[in-house]
């Protein structure tokens, strides 16, 4: 089915699960519920995972797109070393925390996605993908002298100084290719 | 500021109008529920009942809309009807995926809504059962046809369960769990991110659809919204009776027992309709792909374009279409669209195919792409192609002057057109509306040049043999260049012929200054419809759409269309 690397989609699905069990505990407890603890542990499983899920991993192939601000998260999850890095690690994490959540109705839903998003890493895991910070390159020391064009060059090089440099105005177009200077191939 | 309303207005407009009818459809039925028959539902579940029927509606709506913009062919079929009336009215159906998105997003909307008001009417209904006291209006309506189990008005029949089992165990909660997930699944793997790395992924998790459909047509079976029935309202008019509650059904009493039923599934009748021509629209692309296609070159171009030049009986197409080209014997269920690279008026039909993926390399291998001598015909590989379909490039011979820019390998849908032209213009003499066009093609790389020079330098030979130098002008921008080729380029700047594609025009270095170009055009074509067509990463698109927007100004207009896939 391709090159995929599941553990993006599971990251997908994952994030997706925290928003909806994040819904769900506030509808829980915002509503009084019946089992609303429940409810109020599935706000605070929810906010973890969507901080846990938010910053991508780097592809091991091809780009990696950035979430928007996602920089710090970065840092945050990274330095939790092999306990983010390792899919096992949030397979099992992600099956253990959603379990709470199939005791009310409220967080019921984000229980089942998020246990979807768990076998979607056990997957990932099975595979050897590996969480890894896509961090800011440093610039690579481009040629200093490197110029940016804004304009194409009218007179292609090599070009004589400003002030020998005079259009012919009564034939601008032949004029571009005219160099006052003559060029040999010696 | 230039002329905004000609290429946004319509799609504004339907975009408003979409809004429009959901908001009405929401007002309407929260308000229609708010009356006489509906009063002791609400005396269970306050408006939350309303809340929920409300997104209801809306998602019979939006399911109903979901399945239309992706019906390729009936969209083809309408586009050549509308064609000839309005262009801009065709222009929309170019549209469709956007639509197809927007109105995803409305369902996923909907849902939470809907999901959120049934959560507390879950508690509701079960709060009426748990609090088992007959001085409770809640407890006595519960506790209504619980012999007969057919005029009951809450769902929940027994304070021994919760509402977690009764989601488990009523056709409406199973059914509605099933298609939230298939939603939230096919939401997720049609990021972005992942369609564009894993077109496999993303297409077989949509087919959840199936599932969707089927779900929500039966989610309403269990008519578990209940509502007074017409005959009871006559018997127990809930104004009068409702603070009698302890009385009802005694002698003397004006007061019967209230009666409930549910009301009818509704759903299947806005959603039928879409479904039957969705499945059309799938038998259609099966018996196009049945009919048998004939490679009859194949042609290796540098930087890995693959070319196929084919055959199919009654195949017909217009300039700037694209197929879809499936390969059995490399995967059976992938189709993958192309531009189709050939002009309506030769005998077979083209497609050029970068090899970039699994996909195109297993194609290349198959055709033979990968040894050296020349392949027998009988080995080249069975294909099925469907299509063609339209897209923004029929349009183009409806502008009197025109400008194509195409990027890189989204070059391919001019390739046609500038085909075509040579055909009509040059070999028949036909009278052609288009006037005068002008092609921007930027590429990085030189290699890119070669398969699209051959046909640049046949037009320019052509036209100089003609004497009609002036109807096609044509700039190529190399975009990246190597220092060792910025050598070459100056030392052969004289010559006649330019050093990279051997065009007597010569290659343009950079990026070109678009507002010195619309400027240009703009100027010399004052009171004409100008039509821009790119082909192209969204970036340039987002530019040249700006551009186009800016100069219209005065008489000239500069309609902006984008190719999609």
């Amino acid at each position: 089915m391709g090159k995929i690397e599941w553990a993006m989609w599971a990251n997908e699905q994952a994030l997706a699960s925290g928003l909806i069990l994040l819904a769900g505990g506030i509808v829980g407890v915002a509503g009084q519920f019946r089992g609303w603890p429940f409810a109020a542990y599935a706000v605070a499983a929810g906010v973890f995972v969507c901080l846990l899920e938010y910053p991508r991993s780097k592809r091991a192939k091809g780009t990696s797109v950035e979430r928007t601000g996602q920089y710090c998260f970065t840092v945050c999850v990274k330095s939790f070393g092999p306990v983010t890095r390792n899919y096992y690690v949030r397979a099992f994490l992600h099956a253990a925390i959603c379990v709470p959540g199939g005791f009310m109705l409220a967080t019921v839903l984000g229980c089942v996605c998020l246990g979807i998003a768990s076998l979607i890493y056990l997957a990932a895991a099975i595979r050897g993908e590996q969480w890894e910070p896509i961090l800011p390159q440093k610039e690579t020391t481009r040629k200093t002298d490197a110029v940016s064009v804004r304009n194409p060059p009218e007179m292609p090089p090599p070009r004589p100084p400003p002030e020998v440099r005079r259009k012919r105005v009564d034939d601008l177009e032949g004029a571009v290719y005219d160099n006052p200077i003559p060029v040999s191939d010696k | 500021m230039g002329n905004f309303a000609a290429n946004e207005g319509l799609s504004i407009f339907v975009i408003l109008v979409w809004l429009g009818i959901n908001a009405f459809l929401f007002v309407h039925f929260y308000m229609a529920f708010l009356v006489e028959r509906w009063f002791y539902t609400r005396v269970l579940l306050g408006h939350a009942l309303s809340w929920a029927r409300a997104p209801a509606a809306c998602l019979n709506f939006n399911c109903l809309l979901i399945l239309l913009p992706v019906c390729r062919n009936l969209l083809s079929f309408l586009r050549g009807t509308i064609q000839c009336c309005s262009r801009t009215a065709a222009r929309q159906l170019d549209r469709n995926l956007t639509f197809h998105k927007l109105v995803a997003y409305m369902i996923a909307f909907h849902t939470a809504v809907h999901i959120g008001a049934h959560l507390f009417n879950f508690e509701f209904f079960m709060d009426a059962q748990l609090d088992r006291n007959s001085s409770l209006l809640p407890f006595i309506l519960s506790e209504i046809g619980t012999g007969d189990n057919a005029s009951f008005l809450n769902p929940i029949r027994t304070n021994e369960t919760n509402p977690t089992i009764v989601m488990f165990t009523t056709i409406a909660g199973l059914t509605g769990v099933v298609i939230t997930l298939a939603l939230i699944l096919i939401i997720t793997s049609s990021m972005e991110v992942i369609r564009r790395s894993y077109f496999e992924v993303f297409w077989y998790t949509h087919h959840l659809f199936v599932i969707f459909f089927i779900g929500l047509v039966f989610h309403g079976y269990g008519r578990i919204v209940r509502g007074q029935t017409a005959a009871s309202l006559k018997t127990n008019r809930p104004e009068v009776c409702a603070d009698q509650f302890e009385d009802w059904g005694n002698n003397g009493t004006d007061c019967a027992v209230p009666e409930f039923a549910g009301n009818p599934p509704m759903t299947w009748k806005w959603v039928v309709g879409p479904m039957i021509l969705y499945v059309c629209e799938r038998l259609v692309r099966l018996y196009r792909s049945h009919q048998k296609v004939v490679i009859t070159k194949v042609v290796m171009h540098p930087s890995k374009t693959l070319e196929l030049q084919m055959k199919r009986k009654g195949f017909h197409m217009e300039v700037g279409q694209y197929v879809f080209i499936q390969c059995p014997s490399v995967s059976r269920l992938e189709w993958h669209p192309f531009t189709l690279t050939s002009a309506p008026e030769e005998d077979y039909f083209s497609a050029h195919i970068r090899i970039v993926g699994d996909w195109t390399q297993a194609l290349y291998e198959a055709c033979g792409g990968d040894k050296t001598e020349p392949q027998e015909a009988w080995k080249l590989p069975k294909l099925a192609i469907d299509g063609p379909f339209g897209t923004a490039s029929e349009d183009v011979f409806r502008y009197e002057v025109v400008m194509l820019v195409g990027a890189g390998i989204g070059v391919t849908p001019f390739a046609s057109i500038l085909k075509s032209v040579w055909y009509k213009r040059i070999q028949n003499n036909q009278d052609v509306f288009t006037k005068k066009i002008y092609f921007y093609w930027l590429c990085p790389e030189t290699q890119a040049f070669e398969w699209f020079a051959d046909l640049l330098q046949s037009l320019e030979g052509q036209m100089a043999e003609k004497g009609v130098t002036d109807f096609l002008s044509y700039n190529i921008y190399l975009t990246r260049w190597k220092e060792t080729e910025a050598a070459h380029f100056r030392v052969h700047h004289e010559a006649e012929n330019d050093p990279i594609t051997g065009l007597k025009q010569k290659t343009l270095y950079g990026k070109p200054n678009w507002d010195n170009e619309f400027t240009n055009i703009a100027s010399k074509h004052p009171g004409t419809k100008v039509g821009v067509f790119l082909c192209g990463p969204p970036q340039l698109g987002k530019s040249l759409e700006k551009q186009s927007l800016s100069h219209t100004e005065g008489d000239v207009k500069f309609i902006f269309n984008k190719e999609n896939f």
